[in-house]
């Protein structure tokens, strides 16, 4: 018998959303570390109860919690994210070079083969790795220092690496996307890095092309065919079929091209799903309507998915990493809102229930399918 | 023994009932007592002080018999009944925020 568990980050604490394999009723527990911004939890794929925690907060830090029984019970993990060698400088807001200063972590990714190791996206714009089960971490400088750095400069939300995505069929390859930089490709374990950005086209820096300095949002890739990429960058959504060697823009009909998550249906490669911002200044859905939008031809052409959803006076948001699909016959999609409200679906987005209304502002879901 | 009182998230973290008593070694000063807190809580380190530069993060103050020591240099010696253990060392989260 298959299950869910809805890994849940909020603003105020985490918390642990479990179902059957029929998706209608639904266990909610927390929250766990209450009081604490939980940015990311996220499960080892080949050790689904080694699950890592981002817990920070503007008093006390960051730290880093990991469970070994699924979430029951948690230990403190290493916190030391020290910057290889001399900081150096990146841009800051007026201009001038700002030295990097650590902040938090954003995002963790669990490796696809050894539980013991993770990664960690951290703010100011830095990938950190843990081989001893995030009791020690390394940063991986090659990305920073690879000659474009001093040029990156902070998105409104900090300059964070918030988006790892690790390549099944090819363990040196992993892309990391920075707000607001863009997106790096290493091809050799995170020893040296590349940004990866042409195609990309953004108004709000002074050459819309330029090597760096686009606020990437989020990026996505299905297992089966990790050269295929798709990114919701501040405006426009974009894919790559080249492992981010050259963007299109594959925005269509999309009633606003701003957003922030982007995720693809674990079944069908050509199966994507946004939610659409009204804008940069509003952060919320058009028309006060929520609605997920997905596309079945990987992009270009959308239709509205909003069965279930609120369709007036809705004004949350929908952040980068709230957003997730399981790997049941029919796809599992869930999304969270600053709201508080976990929505899901059990047929690939079709139809929306809310699972829980009033969470403190969510900041990410995963979606683990255990069996 | 130094009296060091924690706030509540800290002591959740910790897993401390109530007030935390150290040895601390030579005079009591902020830095010996933080360096023996985190000795014996190795799960503090970096919630008060910076992990890098170990300075007092910004929205952690440090209060001890009446006064605000927050500003006092890391080596300067504690007040005398800090040092006896007659009045706590408190470490505060600052009203900041939500």
């Amino acid at each position: 018998m298959s299950a869910i568990r809805l890994l849940v980050g909020t603003r105020k604490g985490a918390f642990i959303l479990t179902s059957d394999g029929k998706r209608r009723t639904w266990k909610v527990d927390g929250p766990l570390f209450g009081g604490w911004e939980i940015y990311h939890l996220k499960g080892s794929p080949v050790d689904p109860d080694r699950i890592y925690a981002s817990q920070s907060s503007g008093w006390f830090g960051q730290l880093i919690q990991r469970s070994s029984d699924g979430g029951k019970t948690w230990e403190a993990a290493g916190n030391k994210f020290a910057y290889d060698g001399a900081a150096g400088t990146h841009q800051w807001y007026d201009g001038t070079a700002h030295p990097w200063e650590f902040k938090r972590v954003w995002h963790l990714e669990p490796s696809l083969t050894d539980p013991q190791i993770v990664y960690a996206g951290a703010e100011d714009a830095a990938l950190f790795r843990s081989t001893d089960g995030a009791q020690t971490w390394q940063e991986l400088s090659g990305l920073r220092r690879h000659g474009s750095g001093p040029r990156w400069q902070p998105g409104a939300g900090g300059m964070c690496l918030h988006t790892v995505l690790l390549d099944p069929s090819d363990p040196r390859r992993i892309f990391i996307a920075i707000s607001a930089a863009g997106a790096f490709r290493t091809d050799d374990g995170g020893e040296t890095w590349r940004p990866i950005n042409h195609g990309l086209r953004s108004e709000h820096i002074p050459d819309p092309t330029a090597e760096v300095g686009h606020c990437v949002h989020r990026i996505a890739l299905h297992p089966s065919r990790p050269r295929v990429l798709f990114m919701q960058k501040h405006w426009d959504v974009m894919r790559s079929d080249d492992a981010g060697e050259s963007w299109r823009e594959v925005s269509g009909n999309l009633p606003s091209d701003f957003g922030f998550p982007i995720e693809v249906h674990a079944h069908e490669p050509e199966t994507i799903y946004v939610v659409p911002i009204k804008s940069d200044s509003e952060h919320y859905p058009p028309e006060g309507k929520l609605r997920v939008y997905r596309s079945r031809t990987g992009g270009g052409e959308w239709e509205a998915l909003t069965q279930g959803l609120p369709q007036q006076d809705c004004y949350v948001n929908v952040l980068r990493d709230a957003m997730a699909v399981d790997r049941l016959d029919s796809c599992g999609v869930y999304f969270g809102t600053t709201g508080g409200q976990v929505y899901a679906s059990a047929d690939a987005g079709d139809t929306w229930t809310a699972i829980v209304h009033d969470l403190p502002a969510v900041v990410s879901v995963e979606a683990q399918t255990l069996s | 023994m130094i009296r060091v009182v924690l706030p509540e998230h800290l002591r959740t973290l910790a897993r401390i009932g109530g007030e935390v008593r150290l040895a601390v070694g030579g005079e009591a000063t902020q830095r010996s007592v933080l360096d023996a807190l985190e000795d014996s809580y190795p799960v503090l380190r970096g919630t008060v002080r910076d992990q890098a530069t170990r300075r007092r993060r910004a929205f952690v103050r440090f209060f001890a018999c009446g006064q605000d020591l927050s500003h006092e240099a890391p080596d300067a010696p504690l007040p005398a009944a800090v040092a006896a253990g007659t009045e706590p060392f408190l470490i505060v989260g600052a009203i900041a925020g939500g």
